[in-house]
Parts: C-alpha cells; structure tokens; sequence
C-alpha cells in the first residue's frame, strides 16, 4: 500500500484547516478549522502507523481525539459566553487580552 | 614568672634588671587604677542625686590614688636599685590562635615617676577645679570625666603590654575628647574635640600597625618579650616599628606633622588643658618612646627621626607662642616646644632617655602652675583670654602673680629653678649628639625667654587694658592652695629631682641605661652661653613689649608674625591636603555611588523594563496574528529540521 | 532518648510566629507579648545549646542527622561548631532587644503589629536554621527562605520609599541566589559522580573536586555571600533597606540577617573549595578594602542618619570578610568576633536612632542639633554606640577589629595598612554625625523632647552591658570561636609564618644567665 495518497490528503486538509484559522473571523469557524488540523495529524499519525506496521500512531490519534474532544468542550463554553457578553463571535473583537 | 629584661648593645650600657612577680602591697597596684574608674562611674552613673558631693567624691578619688602612690613609692624604696620592677598579672584578655595578652601592670622606676607626677598633680587639679567649676552646672560630669581620665593615664603608663598600653592611650584620648568639648553648647568646642580625636586617630593607625608589626616579628605585644626579642630581630623591622610608634607618638604629644589639634584643645576648661594637655596626657608620646627603650636603641634611623620631629617642633611651638595673644594658646605653644625638647632627649638614646622624663617632670609642674595661674587670670576677668586686655594684674592678684612667676622662671631656665636643671642637661646632651641639633636647641631656649617674657609682661605688668566691666580679683583660696603647691614644686622640683638621693638618673638607669657623652666645649662655658641666650631673649621682649605700651588691637606685625598667629599654617596645610580633596572626595563618590555604582544595577533594571514594553507590543491580542506567528514558527523548525536533515 | 536541642531551639522561634500570627486582631499588645516571651524562651534555650557546647571536643556538637529525601541525599541535619555557637548567641540575645525595640514602630505606621512581630520570629527561626545547618541544601533553602518574611517587613512597615527598597533587596538578594543554587547543583554532581550523593556537609568537604570545577562553585556561593554582606560592589540595596525599614528592623537585618553571609564565606565557602579560596583570597582581599574604604568615605557624605549607618555597616563587612579572606586563623578569629560585636554596636547604633526618630520624626542629619543639653542620656548611650562603632578600646569591638587588621598583616601587609585608614574615617563619621545631632547651641524647635524613658533604657542596657563585658572578658568567647575556626581554616593549605624572633627560647636563655 502506497502512503502518499493518505498523506496528501492530510496535507490539504491541514492546509485548508490553517487558512481557515488565519482567514476566517468567526470564531466557530476558526475552531473548526482547528479540529480539521487536527484530524489532518490524525490521519497521518494512522497512516504512518499502518505503514510501519506498529500501533503507537493509532494511539497518539485516540489521545489527540480526547485532547481535542476536551479541548471542544472548553472552546465552546468561551466562545458561547464572549458571545453572550458581546454579541458577537469574531474573534478580531476579542482582542482585550492585551495589556 | 621571673625573667630578665635584657637590651642594648655592647657599646651602649647594658640594661638588667630583674622583674618579679608582685608581693604584698605592690600586688594591689591595682587599686592605683580603681579608684579614679571607680570614682568615674559613680559619678556619671550616679545621675542628678550626687550634683551637691560630686566634685568632693571626684577629688576624693584621685587623692586615694596619690595616696597609693606615695605608699608604693615608699614601698619600691625599700627594694635594691636594680629590682625595683614588679609584675602585676591580672587576667588573661584572651588568647588568639597562639597571640595572648594578660591584662597586667609593669610598676617599675619609670612608671612610678609616672604615676606619682599624675597622681600629685592631677590630684591638686582637683581641688583647684573645685573652685574654678563651682558654677558649671554638670561640674559633677566634669569630675567624673577627670577621674576617668586619670584611670586611664594610670592604666597607660602601668600596662605591661602595648595592647593595654593602647586602652590606656584610647581612654586617655577619649577623655581629652570629652573635656576639650566639655561646653558641647560651643561649637567650637565641639569642633576642637572631634579635631583633636581624629588627629590622634591618624597616630593610632601608627600604634595598631606597630602592634601587629610586633605580632609578626615576636609574636606577642608584651613588654618582656618584645624587649628580650629586639636583639635577634632585623633592623629594618625595628625600624619600623621605631617610626609606627614615633606616628603614634606624634598624634598624642602634638608633635610635627600633627600639631594641630593642641591649639584648638585649649576650648576645654582651663583646668583640663592644665592637666591633660599640658603636664600628662600630651607627655605620653615620651614615654611611649622611653619605654619602648630596647626598639629604639637597635634602631638609629628610627630614632634620627625623633630627634628630627622634635627639634622641628620645638622650634615651631616656640615660634607660634611668640606671637599668640591668647594666654591658653601661648603657653599651648610653649607646651608644644617643650614636649618637643624631650622627644629630641629620647631620641639621643640612652644618653637622653632620663633627661626627657626629667623635663617631662619638671615640665609638668610649672606649666600645670602657668596654666592654672592663666585659669585664675581668666576667672578674675570674666573668662577674658586675650592678654592685650590683660595688664597690671600684679596687685589685683599678687599671689596668683607670684606663684606664676615662679612657674615662668622655671621655664626659662634661671637657676635653680626647676627647668634650668632640666633644659640644660638636654641642651648637653643635643650638642654631645651634634652642634646643629644643639644650636636649634639653644635657639629654642632663647625664644622661650621671649615668649614666656611677653606673657608675663602683658599679663602681669605692663599697664591696665581691661574693659570697662572687668574688676579682677584673687581667686579662692582652693585655687589658690593647688597653685602654691605647684610653685613651690617649680621652685625646688629640679634639684630635688636631680640631686636627692643619687637623683632621676640613677633611679630610671635600670630602665632606661646611661651613656656618658663628651661635650664638644666646657660644661661650664656651654651653661653661660645658655644663659646669656636666655638673657638676651628676656631683653628683647622687654624692649618690645615692656619700655612701651601694648597696643589693645594686635598691629599687622611682620610676615613671621603672621604666619605664627596661624599656627606656621598647619592648619591651612591639613586643610588644602586633606579635608578639601578629601571633601572632594567624599563628594564625588557619593556620585559614583549613586550614579555609577547603584546606577548601573539601576540602569539594568530599567533596561530590562524599557526591553518589555517594547516586546509587550508585539502581543497584538488578536488570535489570528498569533496563529500566523505559530505557522511562521512551525515553518521555520520545519525548514530548520530539513536543512540539518539533508547533507 | 537524648533531646533533639537544636531543633527545639529552632521549634520555638517558629511556634512563636505562628501563634503570634494567630492572635485575633486588634489586640496588638497580647501579640507583642507573646512575641517576646518566645523570643525569650529561645534565648533560654539557646543559652542551654551553648552550655553543653564543649571545647576541643568533636568539631560539631550535638548532631542530629535524619533523612530528609532518602533518594537525592537530603539530610535534615543540624549541628554546632564555635563559629555557629558564636552566631547563634548573637541571634538569640538581639532578638528580644530588637523586638523591644519595635513596640512602637509598627503602630507608627498605622498597621496592625503581630504580623511584623510573626515575621520578625520566622526570620530568627530560619537564621537559627542557617547557622546550624549542615546540609548544604538545607542551608540554602533557609538561605532564600528568608529574604520572604524579610521583604515584607522592610515593604509593609517603613519609611515612603519602602516598597522600592524591599524590591531592590529581594532582587538583588534573589539574584544571588539563584546563582548559588547552580553552584549548589553542580556541587551535588560532584559528590554524584563520586559516588556518594549526598547534600552533607561533611560528605562534601571530603569531596576531592577539581580546582577548575572548584573556581565555577566558589565564584557561585561566594556572589551569594557577597550580596549578602554585602561587599562592594554588591552593596547598594543595603543603604536603600537600612533607610526605608523601621529601625529596629534595619538593626536587625544589618545587625544579624546579613551575618549569614559572612557565615557562609567561613563556614561553608572556604572549607569546600579551599583552593579556589585561596587562589580568589586576593581579589576579595582588595574589594573588601575598597568595602571599608569607601562605606566609610560614604558614610562621611550622608545627610540622613540610617543611611549613614548603613553605609558604616558596609565599611564594617569589609573589616569582616577581610579578615576572612586574609585566611590567617587571627584573621578569621578576629571576623567572626567582629560579627557579634558589629551586631551589637550597629543594632545600637540603629534603636538608638530609631529613638531619636521617634521624637522628632525626622531622618536628616540637619533637623537635630544641641540635643545633650535637653536629653543627657540619650546624649550618652548614642556616644557609647558611636564609640564602639568606631572600635575604641577596651570596648568589645576593638578587639575584634584588631585581630582583624593583625591577621591580615600577617599575609598582606598593604592591605592591613590601608585598612586602618578605615579607623581613622570611622572616628571622622560617628564623632561628626554626633556633633551635629548632639553638640551646639540649643535649638528653639527641639527644646521640649523628653529624655529615655524606661523601655528605652531597658533595650539599650543589655547591649551596653554586653559590649563592655565582651571587652573587659573577650577570653571564653575567643576560644569557643578559636575552636571553630581552627579546624575550618585548618581546610586551607595557607600556614602564618611564625614569628621572626622566637622570644621564648630567648627569655629562658636570660633566665640562664
């Protein structure tokens, strides 16, 4: 089985997961780009382990699947609250964390 | 433990004398010291309750001492000429890694002289400050001072070892600072104490180096063992040590380069200048030197250079007396060139050594007499120090008169009073050394004619320039007794001293050693000269300032005059070479410190500071910049990883 | 089962903090109290450690060693030595002074007193700590841990500029520190690569390290010291702290806190890297003459009084870390000696300013003038303070500045005459700043303060006592110092010379005679 195509695929995935992220105001589809990266790791982390034939990528995939179903959980409580205190979602207007 | 103490060599007179432990009375020496401590401490301790007796518990003191004196005086009398010298170990200070030092008194023919002179004459001190502080109201602190400063001297010229010795030397300091700021209400009082401490701090550098010196070379300050190691020490290590303790002996005795504090002393009470810088405490640069005997015998270079200091200061004191119209400060003067003949005495070796302790004795007598005379002057002119306004106070005062008449033809030399027998033998001993030395010394002698003359004439004789207010009259009879005393011992002091009983030499010769010397020219033909010199200074000052009238405001007077008056300029030497750079200095560093010094940790901080704020800026606070800059940082370690990977 | 004294006599000061901490608030006086009966107690007990302490037996006394963290060599290990017996005396008995001293200071500046109290006893818990620690992880931890309760006792009760100068002494004091613990860690590598990983000090004296891997270490506790003591250049947060803390505080910091420093340099830098000691002794030799030098010239230039004794403290570390480094056994003898007595001068020197603040709320130099006449005794012990402080003998603290200057001119001449120059300046400063204060004309403004009262006195007559008492009998505490330093510098391949003249063969030679 030839890797490559797996890989490419992973490749434009994070690609289109990180302009998403650098383009996108919105911050729900900013956080949606982010999960496509993710899963875009994903997908090489299980390719390559299927290549080499170990389960150590299968399992890097499950712990980055937790992490980023944590990660969901408290993105998606602040990004509901900075909405309800300003409604609004982008992400250029929450930029009070400077000093 | 018994030893002897052992020095000089084969051409001078070998020195033995066995010191031994003290017995019986001796062994309470001790108590030579209590009783002024004592005397001290009830009486600074004592608060207001002792104001109405303190001066009677102060006198009190001093007189059991002189009393302890005279009893171990007798005592010492009673032993053989060559074992008149007596351990009295007390407690062991401490011991440092191998240094050890015991708190120990040496009561031999030298301290005894000592002791007897601080006693007799502090004590007359006493009863006559009685009457001349009655309406100070801290006279009780001024007794307590007093008395600790004669615990002190007592401790100096009775210690056994050079760092007791240098307790005694501090405490004596202290006290002279104390009392020339007694009325800490002057400034200038205050202004001439710390003067006089500091000076005598930059003396002290000379005593601690000497101490340390003497640590490394014998290991141990003691008296005994010092002296029983100076044979087998090197030269210039005794050298050395000759010139430390010729700087400590400098700074204490007011001699040349550091003078300048004793003209300034004379703002403490005139009975403190009597006492402490006049007969005892300025003296103790003297013994110092005569005691250290055995360093100084090995040491020609060093003592070359005390017989230089003291031909210089002699000179100079006689010179500035000349022209001061304060009564203190002209007989400050005198002070000063006298102690300046009997550090040249010390310093011509065991040929002087006695003649210095002599003139120190007889010294203390009549200038103690002077002063106390000049004390009664003040205290009948309403505390009036200029002698311009001085004049014809012989019948207003004819026994203060009298008594300081004495005292002035002791000083000048006139026999058979007391400093004729003293000066003359040091003027022998100068030109036996060498005839330069001789003449500056008999020069000396001619200006203290001069000097002393002026005094007596503006003071005594001469007509009335008083101010209007001033209605001089005799003292009391308790300051009249002490002074009566003193003149009498001005009167008899120096043939006493001289001829009773094989006289000074021969007591001190266990100590000190004696060496005969061969006079360039007669004995006889050398004391006319003396004389004729004295005479003709007595003239001048006559045609000056007796045949016509002394001017109330002092003339412009003559380049020499001018520089006298302020002090040969010695104080505007200290200030151009120590206290303006020094000044400077101060000034400057503290600019260092602040700007350079803390600046530089200052600058650091604020550099860091500065560096974040402009750091700070780059925290935009929008998500997306940041998650460019962690794209671009990814891409860079990506491209990082493939450059290192590659070849 | 035998007493664990050393850490009860450190228990005691630490219970003390806390249950002075624990008094409700608002009854500023109850804590005060407790405060000082445990400051008290811990002085009994101290007075008990030292008892027992026995000369010319084992080098360290009363030991009591227990694994702290088996695994990394971590010992809660104390013991006591001359040096330490001497430091902790200090400890013990300026404590109950200071906290005397502090009963007004803290409700002058409207706060609440139990916390400067509680602090006060943490600090002397953890000093008691550093000097008996013989552990060198144990040292450090207290080491460090005591710049935190003494922070915020120069921040939160002092003068306007306090919080500057208590950021400026936990920064600097923070910095060395830092550097300490790497050295700390590169020690430990050592004695792990000599197989025997462990913290002890014992273990690591007997580490043969080499002299450029010592250079690094020695360089790294030596800053930490340095600061501490502070030696010049490293000075400038002790002038800012004695300035802005209460006084009594800044007595306590100068007077015993600092004294860590020079500890360590004697009692841990020198015996663990003894080559790198000597061969460094030079260069500290001349910067701690440039230390007495110039926080004397410094001390001369002030116009306030506590910054003025502060830079005097600096000149006085330089006597102390010379004679340290001259590494004579007189030298060193004489440092040590030179701590107790500089403690208590300089504590005096303070409370008794502190009690001139107190009455004309001023610092400055020029608002005091002719104030004998009005209060006498004040006047009095303010000279004693002073006279001390410029070593004027026999009172305690000449001795020790003598043994100084004597052990340093055993080995560098120049620099012991250079130092008494330093003796010369102390006079010159004390006696200047007293004819200001004290001396003149009576001023019109100053004319109704009110002379010591009975708290005042008791503060000052302990240490009054205790600076003639060590003067008149120095001996027992030379030797117990003697006893520690001795064996510390016995470490160094440095020997004195001996004297030139042997005098004793020749004495007995005259007795032949």
């Amino acid at each position: 089985m030839s890797p490559t195509p797996y890989l490419v695929l992973a490749t434009l995935l994070f690609t289109i997961g990180g302009a998403g992220v650098l383009l996108r105001r919105n911050a729900l589809v900013a956080f949606m780009s982010v999960e496509l990266m993710l899963n875009a790791a994903n997908l090489a982390f299980v390719t390559f382990a299927r290549m080499h034939g170990n389960l150590d990528g299968q399992i890097m995939a499950f712990f980055v699947m937790v992490i980023a179903a944590a990660e969901v959980v408290v993105g998606l409580a602040i990004i509901v609250m900075i909405f309800r205190t300003r409604r609004s979602a982008s992400v250029d207007d929450a930029s009070l964390l400077k000093l | 433990m018994n030893s002897i103490m052992t020095h000089g060599l084969a051409a001078q007179a070998e020195v033995h004398q066995v010191v031994r432990d003290a017995s019986g009375l001796i062994s309470s020496t001790w108590l030579l010291i209590a009783f002024p401590l004592l005397g001290a401490a009830v009486l600074l301790l004592g608060g207001r309750r002792l104001d109405k007796t303190g001066h009677l518990i102060g006198t009190a003191a001093s007189c059991l001492s002189f009393v302890m004196a005279v009893a171990l005086f007798v005592a010492m009398l009673g032993e053989s000429g060559d074992a008149r010298a007596f351990n009295v170990p007390l407690w062991e200070w401490f011991n440092a890694a191998g240094y050890q030092v015991e708190v120990g008194l040496l009561l031999d023919q030298l301290s005894m002289a000592f002791v007897l002179l601080i006693t007799g004459v502090g004590s007359l001190i006493h009863v006559y400050s009685i009457g001349y502080m009655e309406h100070d109201e801290r006279r009780r602190r001024f007794f307590g001072y007093l008395n600790l400063f004669v615990a002190a001297m007592l401790l100096l010229v009775l210690a056994s070892d050079y760092l007791i010795l240098f307790i005694g030397w501090e405490g004596v300091g202290l006290a002279s600072y104390l009392l020339i700021g007694f009325w800490q209400h002057k400034p200038s009082a205050a202004v001439a104490a710390k003067k006089a401490f500091v000076v005598n701090r930059v003396g002290d550098m000379g005593m601690v180096l000497a101490i340390a010196s003497m640590i490394v070379v014998f290991g141990s300050s003691s008296f005994e063992l010092v002296f029983a190691g100076a044979g087998d020490a090197p030269t210039s290590w005794l050298n050395a040590l000759g010139l430390l303790l010729l700087l400590a002996a400098c700074g204490k005795s007011a001699q040349f380069p550091l003078q300048s504090w004793l003209l300034d002393a004379m703002e403490g009470p005139t009975p403190v200048s009597a006492l402490i810088h006049a007969a005892t405490m300025v003296t103790a640069g003297v013994y110092l030197v005569v005691r250290s005997a055995a360093i100084y015998d090995l040491a020609p270079e060093a003592r070359t250079a005390v017989v230089l200091v003291g031909t210089i200061t002699l000179l100079m004191g006689a010179i500035i007396g000349c022209a001061k119209d304060d009564i203190k400060k002209a007989l400050a003067g005198s002070t000063m060139s006298q102690i300046g003949y009997m550090m040249l005495a010390a310093g011509l070796g065991p040929a002087g050594y006695a003649f210095a302790i002599f003139h120190l004795i007889t010294h203390g007598f009549f200038k103690a007499n002077m002063f106390l005379g000049a004390g009664s002057v003040m205290h009948g002119m309403n505390d009036e120090v200029n002698m311009r306004r001085f004049g014809g106070l012989r019948a207003a005062m004819p026994v203060t008169f009298l008594t300081f008449a004495l005292g002035y033809l002791a000083i000048i030399g006139i026999p058979p009073f007391a400093g004729y027998f003293s000066k003359d033998k040091i003027i022998e001993a100068a030109f036996a050394d060498n005839i330069l030395i001789g003449l500056c010394a008999l020069i000396g002698a001619g200006i203290t004619a001069f000097y002393m003359t002026r005094v007596m004439l503006m003071t005594f004789l001469t007509s009335k320039r008083w101010a209007e207010d001033v209605h001089p009259h005799e003292s009391p009879r308790v300051m009249t007794w002490p002074l009566i005393g003193l003149a009498a011992l001005s009167l008899v002091g120096g043939a006493a001293l001289l001829y009773v009983g094989g006289g000074i030499v021969e007591w001190l010769e266990p100590v000190t050693g004696e060496e005969h010397h061969d006079l360039p020219l007669p004995v006889a033909a050398l004391i006319a000269i003396t004389l004729v010199v004295v005479v003709a200074g007595v003239a001048v000052a006559w045609l000056l300032y007796g045949r016509r009238p002394v001017p109330v405001e002092a003339p412009a007077g003559n380049p020499l005059t001018v520089a006298a008056r302020r002090d040969l300029y010695g104080d505007a030497v200290n200030e151009a070479v120590l206290m303006r750079p020094g000044q400077y200095l101060t000034r400057s560093l503290v600019y260092v410190e602040n700007r350079g010094v803390d600046g530089a940790v200052i600058g650091a901080a604020k550099a860091v500071g500065g560096l974040s704020a402009r750091w700070r800026r780059w925290q935009t606070g929008f998500v997306r910049s940041y998650a460019l800059t962690m794209l671009t940082g990814a891409g860079l370690v990506v491209v990082a990883m493939l450059l290192v990977r590659l070849p | 089962m035998t007493i664990p004294w050393l850490t009860l006599l450190i228990a005691a000061p630490a219970l003390g903090a806390v249950l002075t901490a624990l008094v409700p608030a608002g009854r500023g006086t109850l804590a005060k109290q407790v405060a000082i009966a445990f400051s008290l107690l811990s002085l009994a007990i101290a007075i008990a450690v030292i008892a027992q302490f026995e000369l010319g037996a084992d080098r360290y006394q009363l030991v009591e060693q227990q694994a702290w963290i088996d695994a990394l060599g971590i010992y809660w290990a104390l013991g006591i030595d001359g040096i330490g017996a001497a430091l902790i005396a200090l400890t013990a008995v300026a404590t109950p002074i200071v906290a005397m001293a502090m009963w007004p200071e803290a409700e002058a500046e409207k706060r609440d007193p139990k916390a400067f109290f509680a602090l006060l006893l943490a600090v002397e818990a953890l000093i008691f700590t550093a000097f008996l620690a013989k552990d060198v992880l144990l040292f450090y931890i207290v080491f460090e841990a005591m710049l935190i309760p003494l922070y915020f006792m120069i921040g939160m009760y002092g003068g306007p500029q306090r919080r500057y100068a208590a950021l400026k002494f936990l920064l600097y004091n923070l910095f060395g520190g830092l550097v300490m613990l790497a050295a700390v860690i590169g020690l430990y590598v050592q004695s792990v690569d000599a197989g025997n990983a462990s913290f002890l000090l014992t273990d690591l004296v007997a580490l043969d390290i080499p002299v450029e891997t010592q250079r690094w270490l020695f360089l790294g506790f030596m800053l930490a010291f340095a600061i501490k003591a502070p030696l010049w250049p490293f000075h400038t947060w002790l002038p800012d702290a004695a300035a802005e803390a209460t006084p009594s505080n800044a007595a306590f910091l100068s007077g015993v806190a600092d004294k860590v420093g020079t500890f360590g340099m004697i009692a841990l830098a020198v015996p663990l890297f003894p080559a790198a000691a000597a061969e460094f002794a030079p260069v500290i030799v001349v910067l701690a003459v440039i230390s007495i030098v110039y926080g004397a010239l410094l001390a001369i230039g002030q116009t306030d009084m506590k910054r003025l004794i502060g830079y005097t403290s600096i000149s006085h570390f330089g006597f102390i870390v010379l004679g340290i480094f001259a590494l004579t056994e007189r030298g060193a003898t004489g440092s040590t000696l030179y701590m107790i007595n500089h403690g208590l001068s300089t504590i005096a020197l303070f409370v008794i300013v502190g009690f001139m603040i107190s009455r004309r709320r001023s610092r400055l130099v020029a608002d005091y003038g002719g104030m004998q006449k009005t209060t006498p005794k004040l006047a009095g012990v303010f000279l004693f303070a002073g006279l001390s402080g410029l070593a004027l003998p026999p009172l305690s603290t000449f001795l020790s500045e003598f043994l100084v200057i004597a052990g340093t001119f055993e080995q560098y001449r120049a620099a012991a005459v250079i130092a008494t120059v330093g003796i010369v300046l102390a006079a010159l400063y004390i006696l200047w700043l007293y004819q200001r204060t004290m001396t003149g004309p009576e001023r019109a403004d100053i004319g109704a303060t009110r002379d010591l009262g009975r708290r005042e006195i008791a503060v000052v007559t302990p240490l009054i006592a205790l600076i003639l008492a060590i003067g008149f009998f120095p001996r027992t505490v030379v030797d117990v110092i003697d006893d520690g330093v001795g064996p510390t510098l016995a470490e160094v391949d440095v020997e004195a010379p001996p004297p030139l003249v042997s005098v004793t063969d020749h004495a007995a030679e005259g007795n032949d005679e």
